[in-house]
């Protein structure tokens, strides 16, 4: 060609936005995204123990599942279990997100609730009818639950406090209460620790103690995605969410949207913690919800704050927790271990979503054009 | 179209590896013993346990296996299965609220042996396969309470202080039995040298926080203690006295290293005695004790090599006393070296005209009430650990001041 072109500078890598990806293929990058970050993981793993590189995945399923062809389903039940947990914490966080409430306090609801359900328990549970304990259980944890959603709500919405922080600092009134409670009510004296209890513990279905808890975050999973999808409150929470502005000129009374959401993400964790405390430890410390609360957080995002993807999600931390666990246990490497595993596969999963919205395009190169 | 064939190849590489790799080298017929721990080798209360584990299951020959950072909740229970599972012989759990659910899991499982640490229930429960284990740690602080009375003669014969201003300060964790019972050890092993020591005693309400712990022992040293003692793992207590130029006893292992100057001495309790005695009980197919207490004889309870800066004739003195110990000729809470007065007379408590306990029912098979339930007066003292593993004296006795409590 002639010289007058002008030759203009191209940059050598070029970012658009892409227009919506089929959903397969999305899933795909999704997929090839966790599998990757298993890989690096896999690497680390070997310079950390120097053990094999394939030794490493089949302990971890071994420590998430149980081992194959045993027979036992044990471990599976325990999967189960801690990914419905997981769920249900992550569900109640959901409503509040996506009205950009920030709560970062299932912790503390998920506590207070399984302190009612405890004291309940205790005070009660050789006094009443079975059924009327299990009633009073419920509706004391849920209702302690949604106390502790409401106030910080009750602050934002009158006097427009950061929610962040008060919900971060609702959880540690929540531990200390329980800390103080299990002291108070300590056996033997001044151990801080009260022993299994014994009355009212949440029925077994089946001979599967468990069951019961994973079908009731099942329920939770189809009735939370109907009520944020298809029902009058889920559409003016998506409505205060995007703009408070726009919600107050089609008459969104929003300091009730913002209360009335709260309350449930509230009353869900505390439903949470009696599932803990009434069905699985019959017992209440500190340590009963043990950080689920904002592993809660974490798992509500990377769903996408929708109900089908964070089930998915939830088995994917647990997978990655409980298998990781066991690597470290049996090469005796310390609780870290674990941490990083997650970290990694999070940071893959996080970084796909980037190649799926966006397109990258190499500078063609001279000529080849 | 590729890039979906390529991702797919990979998927199906990686679970069928997966799934043939890892049978691990352990014989099938060989004694497998699993621990459970709270925390990691990263706290050093667990570390204590871990060390010994790993110690005399080599000693012994038999597998050890492992369960870190277990909480102290139903997941201890899933643990204590998954080892049974993995065919362990002897389970051993090494925090406090491990105890209802490693029982829930002995109840299950009467073939394997559930051992646990620091527990209270096992001789009210009676379960044949569950057991609890404990050291008399109190004759160790006993020990450094003696290193702690030397030191502080040596200061009164220096001029430094007078007798009337011995006073020792002791960072605690909670206002409970095994803190009470080590402290009031300690102070009556210093009594036993310096008859006019007193002591403060200040609660952090924490078994762990390095922060509390040094601004516990800065606020004794400024009440005036001139020697600090502490239950609690952190260097916090050790820190504030090596600062401060004020000896330390310090507790689970040496802290000479990072306190040259102020270290004197450290107790602990060595766990590796107890395992290599359910180890061969189990090889043996004899039963285990249902509370067992290692005691200085077993080599359960430990002491460190002296600071640099302790009193002339130390190591002959602690021989000497280790010696009455071993042979019963010295008691710790022998009735006629403290006296009881005031407030701390309770129901539980009988006294004579001196204050000299003469009778105490103490809380021993553990129950939500409190009640007193066993006498543990027994010739002319108090018998620490006879009736159950886990310390049970939790007397205010005289001449140590609680300036707070946590429960």
């Amino acid at each position: 060609m002639s010289n007058a072109v002008k030759k203009h500078h191209e940059p050598l890598i070029h970012i658009t936005k892409r227009d919506d990806m089929i959903w397969w293929k999305a899933w795909l990058i999704r997929l090839a995204a966790v599998l990757l970050g298993l890989l690096v993981v896999g690497v680390i793993s070997v310079l950390l123990t120097k053990g094999n590189f394939f030794e490493t995945y089949s302990i971890m399923l071994r420590g998430a599942f149980g081992r194959l062809g045993s027979g036992s389903t044990r471990l599976l039940w325990k999967f189960l279990l801690e990914t419905a947990l997981l769920l249900c914490l992550s569900l109640a966080l959901t409503p509040a997100f996506k009205m950009k409430f920030w709560n970062c306090g299932a912790e503390g609801q998920a506590l207070i609730g399984g302190l009612a359900a405890a004291i309940v328990m205790m005070k009660l549970g050789d006094k009443l009818p079975y059924w009327v304990v299990i009633l009073l259980i419920f509706a004391a944890g849920i209702l302690a639950g949604a106390v502790w959603g409401i106030v910080p709500a009750l602050f934002k919405a009158q006097y427009k406090t950061n929610e962040t922080l008060f919900t971060l600092m609702m959880n540690y009134i929540a531990m200390q209460l329980v800390a103080y409670y299990a002291y108070v009510n300590a056996v033997p004296a001044g151990s801080g620790q009260i022993q299994s209890i014994a009355n009212g513990h949440l029925p077994v279905i089946g001979g599967q103690p468990y069951l019961l808890t994973i079908l009731l975050a099942l329920i939770l999973t189809g009735v939370m995605l109907v009520y944020l999808k298809y029902s009058k409150h889920g559409y003016e929470i998506s409505v205060v969410g995007e703009s408070q502005n726009t919600a107050r000129y089609i008459g969104i009374n929003v300091k009730k949207v913002i209360i009335r959401t709260m309350m449930i993400s509230g009353a869900l964790c505390g439903l949470a913690g009696c599932l803990m405390v009434a069905g699985i430890d019959h017992s209440v410390n500190p340590d009963t919800v043990g950080g689920l609360g904002f592993t809660a957080i974490m798992v509500a995002w990377l769903g996408q704050l929708n109900p089908l993807i964070i089930v998915l999600m939830s088995g994917l931390i647990v997978f990655l927790e409980s298998g990781a666990a066991k690597v470290a246990d049996t090469f005796y490497l310390n609780g870290s271990y674990a941490d990083i595993v997650a970290g990694i596969v999070i940071l893959f999963v996080v970084g796909c979503e980037f190649f799926i919205r966006y397109s990258i395009k190499f500078r063609h190169k001279e000529g080849k054009a | 179209m590729k890039k979906v064939i390529s991702v797919l190849l990979l998927i199906a590489m990686l679970f069928t590896m997966a799934a043939c790799g890892g049978n691990e080298g352990t014989k099938e017929d060989e004694l497998k013993v699993g621990f459970i721990f709270l925390h990691d080798e990263n706290s050093t209360y667990d570390k204590n346990f871990m060390d010994a584990a790993k110690a005399a299951c080599e000693a012994m020959g038999v597998t050890y296996l492992q369960k870190a950072n277990i909480p102290e909740t139903n997941e201890c229970y899933e643990a204590a299965i998954e080892l049974v599972e993995e065919g362990c012989g002897i389970i051993f759990a090494d925090s406090f609220g491990h105890e209802a659910h490693i029982l829930k899991a002995a109840k299950e499982n009467p073939e394997v042996q559930f051992c646990h640490a620091t527990g209270t229930t096992a001789h009210t429960e009676e379960v044949a396969n569950f057991h609890n284990a404990f050291a008399s740690i109190y004759e160790g602080r006993y020990l450094a309470g003696v290193t702690a009375g030397l030191k502080l003669n040596e200061m009164i014969e220096a001029g430094k202080i007078t007798a009337d201003k011995a006073k020792m300060g002791y960072v605690g964790a909670f206002t409970y039995a095994e803190v009470i019972s080590g402290y009031t050890s300690f102070y009556l092993g210093a009594k036993s040298v310096c008859p006019s020591v007193t002591m403060d005693v200040q609660f952090t309400g924490s078994w762990y926080d390095e922060q509390l712990e040094k601004e516990a022992a800065n606020a004794l040293i400024n009440k005036g203690c001139v020697l600090i003692s502490q239950h609690a793992d952190s260097m916090g207590a050790p820190t504030a006295c090596e600062n401060a130029g004020i000896p330390n006893v310090s507790y689970n292992g040496s802290t000479a290293a990072a306190c040259p100057e102020t270290f004197l001495i450290s107790s602990r309790i060595n766990w590796e005695p107890y395992y290599k005695y359910i180890i061969e009980c189990v090889q043996n197919d004899k039963a285990i004790d249902v509370d067992w207490t290692g005691t200085l004889e077993t080599g359960s309870v430990e002491l460190s090599d002296l600071g640099k800066n302790v009193a002339a004739g130390t190591a002959d003195k602690l021989a000497e006393i280790e010696k009455g110990l071993k042979d019963g000729t010295v008691k710790v809470f022998d009735t006629a070296a403290f006296t009881v007065s005031g407030d701390a007379i309770t129901a539980n408590v009988k006294v004579d005209a001196e204050g000299h306990v003469t009778s105490y029912m103490a809380d021993v098979d553990t129950d939500a009430a409190y009640t007193g339930d066993t006498e543990a007066i027994k010739d002319g003292a108090f018998a620490e650990s006879s009736d159950r593993s886990a310390p049970y004296f939790d007397l205010a006795i005289d001449g140590i001041t609680r300036l707070n409590s946590k429960f």
